[in-house]
């Protein structure tokens, strides 16, 4: 770890003034630790936030705001999030360890960068990401778990987050500190595909502070859950996940959500599928056919080609089960 | 504000780079915390903060202070071994007893997540309370890695203790 200066910060403001030069804000330190260790991360300021607020509240309209400080468990286990937002909890569940779940912030979640191997290597391998213009080693390499959406000649890496990926499928809202003033982002806005500058993964501001994410209130939402497929049943990364929610109609589909990970460089919205199955008859064919329309534009690298398969079962055994569910 | 480690204050190290895990084994002698990866991949280091469970490798010895942390030294007293490592033993919850600090640790912290009613990742109902199965435990305790194999008798063990208090 090069050297770096501690400090802690009690609120948003002087979270913003204690923010300058090349720092960073430490949550949980579950991704930024490791990647200062391995030298990756090299700031010189710390800034910590943990000690911003922690707390989950309803919203007037009806929906939830949480503060960037939460715990990855303490969200999970939140009775509203549980019983309005099932998926939020399954995704966070779903993720990483209980150890690291404890430890880990949501703002932190949002903000951990790719687990691409290559990105890792710094001593090895070339990366667009880590070193931009040394090239891409993933693109020839060994990229069973990369990108098919969004990709560019630069980077293939993906996005690691599960909170992410429901977050992405519920329309939630970023709330943003700057030295200006706070604003807000919508969730899907957040992070970046990677085009020519795949170092730069959202379109934050430097110094620019997750303080809350917030929740609207949404029906849909309560018949939903998220499946994550990996090379093992617990503690790895997906190769691909679904986060979806879906209300049938008559025995049509109405309101549907799907969001997907593990497929590209950010929490992928899957608003294709979803036009392709509003007011559609909840069917196998109609699932499947809703998924290819989203994988359309999917582009294959050499490992990786069984995404689309997968991710087109994937979310027809996900609809079959929310509708099953809610007949 | 000092941290309070098993019970007595320490004074957190000046040097912010300091994991919270070289704090234990390098400058309190507490080695009973193991290092293994060292990068949040294996448990080994796994130790209880205020009561739950964390890696006190990925963790900055500098956020902890005021904080109750409770290592594996912290377990027993004069009376003896805490029942779980009890259990551990009579069990063959071990082979080389690397990753069993960390296990034991983990479990206690488990079973305080489970008492309180949270899910886990295998939970069918998100909200029904929680039975500890095997299949509970297993996800729960799937971020301890035991690279003797080990894992059927440690999972016997815990049934055996802090799982048993919780049956109904």
């Amino acid at each position: 770890m090069t050297p770096f200066s501690f400090t802690r910060a009690t609120d948003p403001d002087e979270a913003l003034r204690l923010f300058a030069g090349n720092a960073s804000y430490l949550g949980g330190g579950t991704n930024l630790v490791d990647l200062m260790r391995e030298t990756i991360a090299r700031p010189e300021r710390l800034v910590d936030v943990t000690a911003l607020s922690d707390t989950i509240e309803e919203t007037a309209d009806g929906g939830l705001l949480i503060g960037a400080a939460v715990r990855n468990t303490a969200l999970a286990e939140h009775l509203g999030v549980r019983t309005r937002y099932p998926m939020l909890s399954r995704a966070i569940l779903a993720g990483a360890s209980a150890q690291i779940r404890n430890m880990a912030t949501v703002g932190g979640n949002l903000l951990q960068r790719t687990r691409c191997l290559y990105f890792y290597d710094s001593e090895g391998s070339r990366c667009n990401k880590r070193a931009p213009g040394s090239g891409c080693d993933a693109i020839e390499g060994f990229n069973r778990n990369h990108a098919i959406l969004g990709a560019s000649p630069a980077c293939v890496a993906t996005h690691p987050s599960d909170m992410c990926v429901a977050l992405a499928a519920l329309d939630a809202t970023v709330h943003l500190a700057t030295a200006g003033g706070a604003r807000t982002l919508p969730f899907t806005a957040l992070h970046r595909l990677p085009g020519e500058h795949p170092e730069i993964d959202t379109v934050l501001e430097p110094g620019e502070l997750i303080t809350a994410i917030e929740l609207p209130p949404l029906s849909v939402a309560a018949n939903s859950t998220y499946r994550k497929v990996r090379d093992r049943a617990s503690y790895a990364f997906a190769l691909v996940s679904v986060a979806a929610a879906m209300e049938i109609e008559g025995g049509r589909i109405g309101d549907v959500r799907i969001a997907l990970g593990g497929v590209a460089h950010k929490p992928w919205r899957a608003t294709k599928a979803e036009a392709a199955l509003r007011g559609r008859p909840a069917t196998e064919a109609v699932f499947r056919d809703a998924a290819l329309a989203e994988l359309a534009d999917a582009t294959r690298l050499s490992d990786n080609s069984f995404k689309v398969e997968l991710v087109t079962r994937t979310v027809a055994a996900v609809l079959a089960d929310l509708a099953g569910a809610a007949a | 504000m000092p941290v309070i480690i098993n019970g007595s204050a320490a004074t957190l190290p000046s040097d912010p780079r300091v994991s919270l895990l070289d704090f234990l084994r390098e400058g309190l002698q507490l080695s009973g915390t193991k290092k293994g990866c060292n990068q949040g991949a294996c448990g080994a280091c796994t130790v209880l903060v205020d009561g739950e469970r964390v890696l006190s490798c990925l963790a900055l010895a500098v956020q902890f202070d005021g904080r109750q942390v409770t290592t594996i030294e912290g377990l027993s007293d004069d009376a003896g071994l805490h029942p779980l490592q009890q259990a551990f033993i009579e069990h063959d919850g071990f082979q080389c007893g690397y990753c069993t600090p960390g296990q034991i640790c983990s479990a206690i912290g488990m079973a305080a997540e489970a008492k309180r009613g949270l899910p886990s990742h295998v939970s069918a109902d998100l909200t029904a309370g929680v039975t500890l199965t095997r299949e509970e435990l297993q996800e729960r305790m799937s971020g301890n890695l035991c690279r003797c194999g080990a894992h059927n008798g440690i999972i016997d063990a815990i049934r055996e203790t802090v799982a048993a208090e919780m049956a109904p």
